[in-house]
């Protein structure tokens, strides 16, 4: 589905990300950890089109085509979907008249929609207007279920959020990615959301309770390293920290990192 | 700006002949008013007005309580008037005054009688059909204690009608616990001069809500409705959306003047040009206490154009609570990313952040007008404004 293939980007002049390899196949939650700063979100940026994030070397993949450079909105159209972290305030745009508009052209039942993320009373409201943490999750995971997107970026979806609300934000982005639970659908229709990809950036590790994420890697400093089942980068990192990490980065450039750094990373 | 010759225009010979009924107009001229929120074929109105030309050509009520006359003929019946007739505007004013008192084509008298509540809108429309034409029009409108009034009125060119000038004298009298909606949309032409010259006095606890939609281009169009609030409780509020399209050179603000303890203001503009002019003026003074008034006129340039803001606020009273805002900008990238981000292209980005921006709720309008407003927003596309 996703295929990055030695990805160079940089903000304004400095490379941020300094060569990126990662394959996601149809279906596969995959996690992204790492420190602050360390180029996560520069990697979604990069991933959705933002004007700001300049690829200087490499290529990406989506179902086959290459769209290192093609517009957002045809990223979008191709099914790549994002759930914005800080998204921005519309005023006059009315939550509910987005989300009918994130279908495309097909019918969105916006009303029911809605009620799944418990969202009904906020549809008549500016998008983004004044929202807490957890609204805009719901208002961005309400656009996606709309949006029906067959890659699914989420950065950080627990920042901000509440426990009742990450319960809620949990389920529903396993439902994204999942598809329904089979005793609402067919088992053909499961199959087909079942192609649904994620990359999830998270640093608490909470949203792992919720989504069956089969993959994860450490990113550090603008490289991936580290590659294992997400729980165990979890527990390793609680414990560790990301120094080792650092190490096993250290010994495949031959490269000397300095150990300082993350002390505050994590 | 070129300066408006009024020579240029005729002021005789536009007489037209009287339309019983509104519905045998023709569909051009239909949906003429149409854009100007005008529907003639609808019966849920409480009473009809229409000047053509230079004369009155329609007026109906259908409602007790309820009175619309022909300017001419209330000045007739009413010995001239004498409480409200160029009460509030000063014929001396400029030349656009003294011309529409030199010449009086005819305009309305609509009164809303003591205690009448007058549930649905009263429609009016002033119509110029015929090219090298100047119109001017006198209106009085009255709504008497206790009253409530809704007026929506419309003013068109014909299509084709070329080199046009309308003059328009408005005097608005809402009196102690009166409430008046006064919703007005033109829908002008690149050729016509407009120069409306209104104001108003509330006296206790009246209320006057006032809508005005430009979404059309418009030669030159200059206005600054002024509302005077005399009595204690009284309350204001403009809402405009006014668009500019290339060649378009709009001149319009509102002014509102607190007189009276516990009277409050407020004016809403949201302008935007896609390479016309605009200055956009908003004045709210207060001489009394407590007073509360607030300005606010936002603009937005896409592409090209002016947008001239000039918010005003002038107080000559310790404790009042006046406050305005006032910003011209463009749309932000990170707005249009979002929506990118959902799928749409730039220009269908863009499209739906200005109807956002335009869509400024107005108070008091039936569901169609505001459907029909609406509709009118989200057809201003991207070859056409954007
Ligand atoms: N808009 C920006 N302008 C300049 N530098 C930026 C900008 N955004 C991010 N960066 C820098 O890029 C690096 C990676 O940032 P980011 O991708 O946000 O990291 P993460 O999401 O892993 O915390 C950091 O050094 C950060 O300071
Ligand atoms: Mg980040």
């Amino acid at each position: 589905m996703l295929q990055i293939k030695n990805l160079h980007v940089n903000i304004g002049d400095v490379e941020v990300l300094k060569g990126i390899d990662l394959t996601i196949p149809e279906g596969e939650t995959f996690i992204l950890f790492g420190p602050n700063g360390s180029g996560k979100t520069t990697l979604l940026m990069t991933l959705m089109g933002f004007g700001n994030y300049t690829v200087t070397e490499g290529q990406i993949l989506f179902k086959g085509v290459d769209i290192t450079y093609a517009p957002m909105y045809e990223r979008a159209r191709l099914g790549i979907g994002m759930s914005f972290q800080r998204p921005p305030t519309i005023h006059g745009l009315k939550t509910g008249h987005l989300v009918k508009m994130c279908g495309q052209g097909r019918t969105v039942d916006v009303e029911g929609l809605a009620k799944k993320v418990n969202f009904s009373r906020f549809l008549d409201r500016d998008i983004n207007a004044g929202f807490s943490g957890g609204e805009i999750k719901r208002s961005e995971l309400l656009q996606l279920m709309a949006q029906r997107p067959d890659l699914i970026l989420f950065d950080e979806p627990e920042s901000g959020v509440d426990l009742e609300n990450m319960s809620l934000i949990g389920r529903t982005a396993r439902e994204l990615l999942d598809g329904l639970q089979p005793a609402s659908c067919t088992m053909k229709m499961a199959k087909t959301v079942c192609k649904t990809a994620g990359l999830i950036i998270t640093h608490t590790g909470h949203i792992l309770e919720y989504v069956n994420a089969d993959r994860g890697q450490v990113m550090y400093n603008g490289r991936l390293c580290c590659e294992a089942r997400p729980r165990d980068i979890l527990d390793h990192i609680s414990k560790h920290g990301y120094k080792e990490c650092l190490r096993c980065l250290s010994s495949e450039n031959g490269e000397q990192l300095d150990l300082a750094d993350f002390r505050e990373a994590y | 700006m070129e300066k408006i010759d009024l020579k240029k225009y005729r002021v005789d010979g536009g007489n037209a002949a009287p339309i019983e009924d509104l519905s045998t107009l023709s569909p051009e001229d239909k949906e003429r008013l149409l854009y100007a929120g005008i529907d003639v074929d609808r019966t849920d109105r409480a009473g009809s007005f229409m000047h053509m030309n230079h004369s009155g050509v329609h007026c109906k009520s259908q409602q007790e309580g309820l009175e619309i006359m022909d300017i001419k003929d209330a000045l007739a019946k009413y010995d001239g008037l004498p409480e409200y007739w160029w009460k509030l505007v000063d014929k001396d004013k400029d030349e656009f005054t003294r011309a529409a008192f030199e010449t009086l084509h005819g305009g309305y008298f609509i009164r809303a009688k003591a205690g009448h509540k007058i549930a649905e809108p009263v429609q009016s429309c002033l119509f110029i059909k015929d090219s090298g034409l100047a119109q001017s029009v006198h209106n009085i409108v009255v709504v008497e204690e206790g009253a409530e009034m809704h007026i929506i009125t419309g003013c068109a060119t014909a299509h084709g009608a070329k080199e046009t000038a309308h003059m328009g004298i408005s005097e608005f009298y809402v009196k102690k616990g009166g409430k008046l909606t006064f919703t007005m949309i033109h829908n002008w032409s690149d050729d016509t001069a407009v120069r409306p010259r209104s104001a108003g006095i509330l006296e206790e606890d009246a209320v006057f809500l006032n809508n005005y939609v430009l979404l059309k281009p418009v030669k030159d169009l200059q206005m600054y409705p002024a509302l005077t609030l005399n009595g204690s409780g009284a309350i204001a509020r403009f809402n405009s959306v006014i668009v500019a399209p290339e060649g378009s050179h709009v001149d319009s603000g509102n002014r509102i003047i607190l007189n009276a303890p516990n009277t409050r203001a407020e004016i809403i503009a949201r302008t935007l040009t896609t390479g016309g002019t605009i200055i956009n003026r908003g004045f709210i003074g207060a001489n009394n206490v407590p007073a509360r008034g607030h300005l606010e006129c936002k603009g937005l340039i896409l592409g090209g154009g002016r947008i001239h803001a000039i918010p005003e606020l002038d107080a000559t009273i310790d404790g009042v609570e006046l406050s305005h805002e006032a910003a011209v900008g463009k749309i932000a990238q990170e707005e249009i990313e979002y929506l990118m981000a959902r799928g749409m292209d730039e220009d269908e980005a863009t499209a739906t952040i200005v109807r956002g921006f335009l869509n400024v709720e107005m108070e008091g309008l039936p569901p169609e007008l505001q459907a029909a407003i609406d509709k009118q927003i989200s057809e201003l596309d991207a070859g056409d404004v954007m």
